[in-house]
């Protein structure tokens, strides 16, 4: 029976050939139907272990389901199809499949029962994902994606490394519950945190995801993080060292946001912030905890990709991206416009949006674990996400001084992929009970009441009034602030150019040495007494023959010494 | 090209006042809807209104000097060290 089940991310990636092949309305078709058919067979498959095999010597599960892998798999492929309707245009022909190769990958793993095929997977996705920036076609957008796959690729060698260990150790490739008490599962974890673009190297993603063209961004946004997510959750559920590391993704995404011209950036530094959230939400581990992680990754991958397809038709309408060129849109983009401030709402968790229903269960969490400061940190993180992406985004772009431009809203395949999210984020807000049914623990948690809902309008709206106050401090300028990825992209590669200047010239000095020596020697070999050069004498074959008995003789008694 | 009402700077005014009074009237709903206050500090009166407008303050603040330092033009990386 195993063998008649399709397997939804292949299926999505194998779609990925196919799209590239297809041209017109058959393509269109294509795009459309391959996520649909994912969900639909996520959808109806059954949780466990779907198909079993048997990798060397080690038993492997390439298929398995639980509730959490279903939630996240159902997600990539909603996320893939919105992408993809809102990509038709792009006149790129290697960014959607590249995209579909990298949303099925990001399926592969979330149901990826054991390590060897995540690890697969997971490499996929680094190589799908670095064809989405390329496709851009930018001279830019390639050096960014090199930088991109250089990282990826080492944090899979750590992984990599780290499985490897897990498997010598314990003789099973299952993906099970970790803790950190070997230095494979270290190395496991620090591959986890890279994709999940925690600290040291977090600066890769607001790096290379802005160089993606118009749509591709829209992409990057969703699966990377996520599955990342994921992989913690279900790994590394309770480790308390997440909760901290989670909390400086927060407040680096906040700072480095407020402080960003480049609107696209100023999303990508959000996404650090937002996935921030997420793995403070495992750091706590408690099963609202992590429904709450689990809720917050579903709702945050369609508002980002919200907030960034507005983004995005700016960029296609304008062919601008810094803030300190914007403004004044709402003219003559009112549609873009309206979805920006939907996608910018829901990121802020206003209530009536997906964020507050999802957000507030990490917070919650917080609070039944009595991790005061933790609360006070996540509640003045939440005012801080009004600040850089609820207000500075769509105030920057959208309004502020009029730059004069009127370009219209984007067309018509655009416009339906915003509506569509736009729907799903006050859907899940208003209406929140499926997505709950969806979460891995039972949930029996309430967001909408009074105190609630008045409390969170409390802290967003005077922190609307902050942004509004110190407005004259947050002037645009063309700047851009120093990140970790200045370590590699100027420090390192200023080393590397000494280093090899001074290989170069203390190697050729040495070259020169070697020769002048050289020449004084054949010189002196030749001034010496006899007229017969060095190499034009010959000697008696007698004399010969000694010397090679000589030489045996002494291989052989230092072949028995030694 | 018809001027939008947000062009009007009456309306913009007109806005503001009603920002305001909402931000006012949410701190004084506080004293009729029932609160649950998880820890001590968020006990205090109208606490998440002004711990979120102080906490942004504060963020904004250290932005500006994380920036003093870590800024630099936008064409940085473009050009050969």
């Amino acid at each position: 029976m195993t063998e008649l089940i399709f397997h939804p991310g292949l299926l999505l990636a194998a779609a990925a050939p196919l799209i590239a092949w297809l041209r017109g309305p058959a393509r269109t078709a294509a795009i459309v139907a391959a996520p649909l058919a994912a969900m639909i067979l996520l959808w109806r498959l059954p949780q466990g272990v779907l198909w079993r095999g048997q990798f060397l010597d080690y038993a492997v599960a390439p298929l398995q389901l639980d509730a959490a892998a279903r939630l996240f798999g159902l997600v990539f492929a909603l996320m893939a199809l919105g992408g993809g309707m809102f990509a038709l245009r792009q006149p790129n022909r290697l960014e959607i499949p590249a995209a579909y190769l990298y949303a099925g990958s990001a399926i592969g793993v979330v149901l990826a029962g054991d390590l060897i095929t995540l690890f697969v997977f997971w490499e996929l996705m680094a190589v799908g994902s670095t064809l989405v920036i390329w496709a851009a076609a930018t001279h830019a957008s390639y050096r960014a994606s090199i930088r991109y796959l250089m990282i990826h690729l080492l944090g899979g060698a750590v992984l990599f490394a780290g499985i490897t260990g897990h498997v010598a150790q314990t003789g099973s490739t299952l993906f099970t519950a970790l803790t950190l008490d070997s230095a494979a599962h270290w190395l496991i974890f620090a591959g986890f945190l890279v994709n999940a673009a925690a600290p040291p190297l977090s600066a890769w993603l607001s790096d290379a995801y802005p160089e993606a063209s118009w749509s591709g961004t829209v992409f990057l946004s969703a699966f990377t993080t996520k599955t990342a997510v994921y992989v913690l959750m279900r790994g590394f559920a309770g480790t308390d060292l997440l909760v901290w590391v989670g909390l400086f993704m927060v407040f680096y995404g906040i700072v480095y946001a407020l402080l960003e011209n480049d609107m696209r950036r100023i999303l990508a530094y959000s996404i650090v912030n937002q996935v921030g959230f997420m793995v403070a939400g495992i750091g706590i581990g408690t099963e609202m905890a992590l429904n709450g992680t689990a809720a917050h990754a579903f709702s945050h991958i369609l508002y980002k990709a919200l907030l960034l397809m507005s983004a995005g038709s700016v960029l296609y309408a304008t062919g601008r991206r810094k803030c300190s060129e914007l403004g004044g849109l709402f003219h003559s983009m009112p549609a873009t416009t309206a979805c920006g401030i939907v996608g910018a709402l829901a990121i802020s968790a206003f209530p009536l949006t997906s964020g507050f229903v999802s957000k507030s269960m990490i917070a919650q969490a917080a609070a039944d674990s009595h991790l005061v400061t933790v609360w006070l940190l996540l509640a003045a993180a939440s005012a801080g996400v009004f600040l850089h992406a609820g207000i500075k985004f769509p105030w920057f772009v959208f309004f502020q001084k009029d730059s004069g431009l009127r370009p219209a809203d984007p067309p018509a395949s655009m416009r339906a992929a915003m509506y569509l999210f736009a729907f799903l984020c006050i859907a899940l807000g208003v209406w929140p009970q499926p997505l709950y049914t969806l979460l891995p623990y039972e949930v029996s948690y309430e967001p909408y009441t009074a105190a609630h809902v008045l409390t969170q309008l409390q802290l967003l709206l005077f922190s609307g009034l902050a942004f509004f106050v110190v407005l004259p401090f947050l002037k645009r300028t063309a700047t851009i602030t120093l990140d970790a990825d200045w370590i590699y992209r100027r420090l390192l590669a200023a080393a590397a150019r000494r280093g090899i200047s001074t290989y170069r010239l203390v190697a050729s000095a040495l070259a020169n040495r070697v020769q002048a020596l050289g020449r004084r020697w054949i010189t002196a070999m030749n001034r010496n007494g006899t007229r017969e050069r060095l190499f034009d004498r010959s000697g008696s074959t007698a004399g010969m023959a000694v010397w090679v008995m000589l030489m045996l003789i002494a291989q052989l008694a230092l072949y028995h010494l030694f | 090209m018809s001027r939008h009402w947000l062009d009007d700077a009456r309306n913009v005014k007109r806005l503001w006042r009603g920002f305001l009074a909402l931000l006012v009237m949410l701190v004084i709903a506080e004293l009729v809807v029932e609160p649950h206050p998880h820890f001590q500090p968020d006990a205090l009166f109208g606490f998440h209104a002004w711990y979120g407008f102080l906490a942004c303050a504060v963020m904004i603040a250290i932005a500006k000097l994380l920036g003093s330092v870590l800024k630099r033009s936008d064409t940085y990386y473009d050009r050969t060290p």
